[in-house]
């Protein structure tokens, strides 16, 4: 198995989750679980994942597929998700998008030449009144970011 | 404490920290379901009171509550689901958020009831995947209610068992449509399925569901406790109740604001803190950015109820309430509502898989100044196109938008046609930064 034991104990109560014949609910919870650990879905981690839940590799490549917060290529080590949607883009995410992209010298979409950081566009994160929302690596979400919250923000994610 | 404003019943008495057990049954939580077990209420009973109280569905449709509950066949043997959708992603909309991480009992006592009263077996919570932190602090809570007995098997020593489940989504706004979230449970892709047949009949792994919004199930325990009139008269004759708005954009404090459903939009303007110094109230999204965008004039004499902001052309939808001033170039607004539905279309029909996609480019060329007059008419007909013509209603939630910023403020489509730049002048909103000018300054 390529995941470890923890993960795999964590998949198991996520599957107890769901009715016995309903294993596959448990399958997004299951690749959150995998690439927390791995840091992105290679085919090998879905297809363990797809035997571990029983069920058809390309069923998992499907919801892996269809859902934008999982990672079907490697990221830096820090994948910064930045809402520029209207309302946020009303309170001032559009510049703190620019300030983001002078910072780290790339664009959405790229990774830092060091590896430490991936830009990435997001849509509605549901915080909206709480603009400009930075959300790292998924879990970790960053709100009023003004410039300077910005700017500490990359230098604490060493 | 956070000020959710004086007329707060759900958010009332919130500092962000008291959402624990002990917090939650202080303020008389777990009262209404501790009555209805005790009493061995009927559940015909329970949803009589809904109906009667006009609790209407929070999530967008402001579908009646307790006609949704009395869909379900209750005598049906074996699963039955409750599912609450708090796969909050409509722009705007960030309410469910603060229901969950500041008062998530509220919402747990709402589903157990609604499993009593629906004669369920289980609930689960779909929660969106940003905000991961709300989804842990929630299953902590739940941890808690299973401990003290309120959920589990033989809830306070009565014959009903019901047991709840959190699942989160993971990126996925359509999701947030009823069928999607329950083919998204099922451990798919969210599509959404054809209805009929309705989740009542045929809903998680084909049994009788039924799903209702965060807010929605948060409100069921308050009409429980103080009656279902007292709710009522809180609002007005088929509009009951308080509503939280999530007001966002051009405002001085925006925010999350519960309000009695009736209240002047004015009033709602003000309590956010009034226009940005400066500045005047140009339009207004009143519910989330699926709905029809609505111009001041007519915003500043509407009330914030489903009957009167449809009077006025619009839709109260999720209460997402976007603000937008006279610096707002509606083409540009219209640019980014647009991407986001060509980028959530799930892709199964084909009207909004393309259509969407026409939608955005046609709107991008507009506002990059490629656009041709016949555009507008181009964008009325794609539109038309949509609307009314797939499975769910993210076809119709991307047409209207498009149907309306054209309709208000043709004039600056127009003119960003003809002379290839905004009507507005000075520091264009949304606003990029100097690096988006500069990139903007070399294409052209």
């Amino acid at each position: 198995m390529i995941l470890s034991a923890a993960s795999l104990q964590k998949i198991d109560q996520e599957v107890a989750k769901y009715p016995a014949d309903q294993k596959q609910s448990a399958v997004m919870s299951a690749l959150i679980i995998a690439q927390d650990e791995k840091g992105w879905l290679s085919t090998e981690v879905m297809d363990s994942v797809a035997e571990y839940l029983g069920m058809a590799p390309v069923a998992v490549y499907e919801v892996a597929s269809f859902y934008t917060m999982y990672n079907l290529k490697p990221t830096g080590k820090y994948k910064l998700t930045l809402c520029t949607c209207l309302p946020c883009g009303l309170q001032g995410s559009l510049a703190a998008a620019d300030h983001l992209r002078e910072k780290l010298g790339i664009d959405f979409n790229e990774t830092t030449p060091d590896g430490r950081f991936t830009l990435k566009e997001g849509e509605c994160m549901g915080a909206c009144a709480m603009a400009p929302v930075v959300l790292v690596n998924n879990k970790k979400m960053c709100d009023y970011m003004s410039n300077d919250k910005i700017d500490q923000l990359l230098k604490d994610l060493k | 404490m956070i000020d959710y404003g004086p007329d707060a019943i759900l958010m009332k008495g919130l500092d962000g920290r008291n959402w624990r057990l002990k917090d939650y049954e202080a303020r008389d939580g777990y009262a209404a379901l501790k009555k209805i077990l005790q009493e061995k209420r009927k559940p015909e009973d329970i949803i009589n009171d809904l109906k009667k109280s006009a609790l209407r569905g929070r999530g967008g449709a402001g579908f009646p509550t307790g006609l949704k509950w009395s869909f379900m066949p209750r005598q049906f043997p074996g699963a039955k689901y409750v599912v609450c959708n708090s796969d909050e992603g409509e722009p705007g909309t960030c309410k469910d958020r603060d229901l969950l991480r500041y008062n998530p009992h509220s919402v747990i006592e709402g589903m157990v009831i609604a499993g009593y009263a629906m004669q369920a077996s289980a609930g689960y919570n779909y929660i969106h995947g940003e905000i991961w932190d709300t989804y842990e602090l929630y299953q902590e809570a739940l941890a808690e209610a299973y401990a003290a007995g309120y959920v589990g098997k033989n809830i306070l020593g009565s014959d009903f068992s019901y047991e709840m489940y959190t699942h989160p989504g993971y990126g996925a706004y359509i999701c947030g449509e009823e069928t999607a979230l329950l083919e998204s449970l099922e451990g798919k892709k969210g599509m959404p399925r054809f209805k009929p047949p309705f989740p009542a009949s045929y809903g998680l792994y084909g049994k009788p569901t039924t799903i209702n919004n965060t807010e929605t199930f948060a409100a069921v325990p308050w009409i429980l406790r103080n009656s279902a009139d007292a709710f009522l008269a809180l609002g007005k004759p088929n509009n009951g109740g308080t509503k939280i708005f999530s007001v966002t954009g051009h405002v001085n404090r925006p925010g999350n604001y519960e309000v009695k459903l009736g209240t002047p939009f004015a009033k709602l303007l003000e309590m956010a803190g009034g226009m940005r110094a400066g500045h005047k109230l140009k339009a207004c999204i009143p519910g989330g950015s699926s709905m029809p965008v609505l111009p001041a004039e007519i915003m500043m004499k509407t009330d914030m109820d489903y009957d009167s902001i449809a009077k006025a052309g619009s839709m109260l939808g999720s209460g997402a309430v976007i603000v937008m001033d006279e610096r707002t170039c509606m083409v540009r607004a219209l640019e980014r509502l647009s991407y986001f539905y060509f980028e959530e279309s799930c892709g199964q029909c084909t009207p909004c898989r393309e259509g969407t996609g026409w939608l955005y480019r046609i709107v991008n060329r507009i506002e990059n100044g490629q656009g041709r007059m016949e555009d507008l008419a181009l964008l009325d007909n794609v539109s038309d196109n949509i609307a009314g013509r797939t499975i769910c209603a993210l076809g119709d939630a991307a047409a209207l938008p498009v149907k309306s910023f054209i309709k208000h403020f043709r004039d600056e489509f127009v003119h960003h046609i003809q002379h290839k730049e905004c009507l507005v002048k000075g520091e264009i909103e949304p606003r990029w930064g100097r690096t988006q000018k500069e990139k903007l300054k070399e294409a052209a």
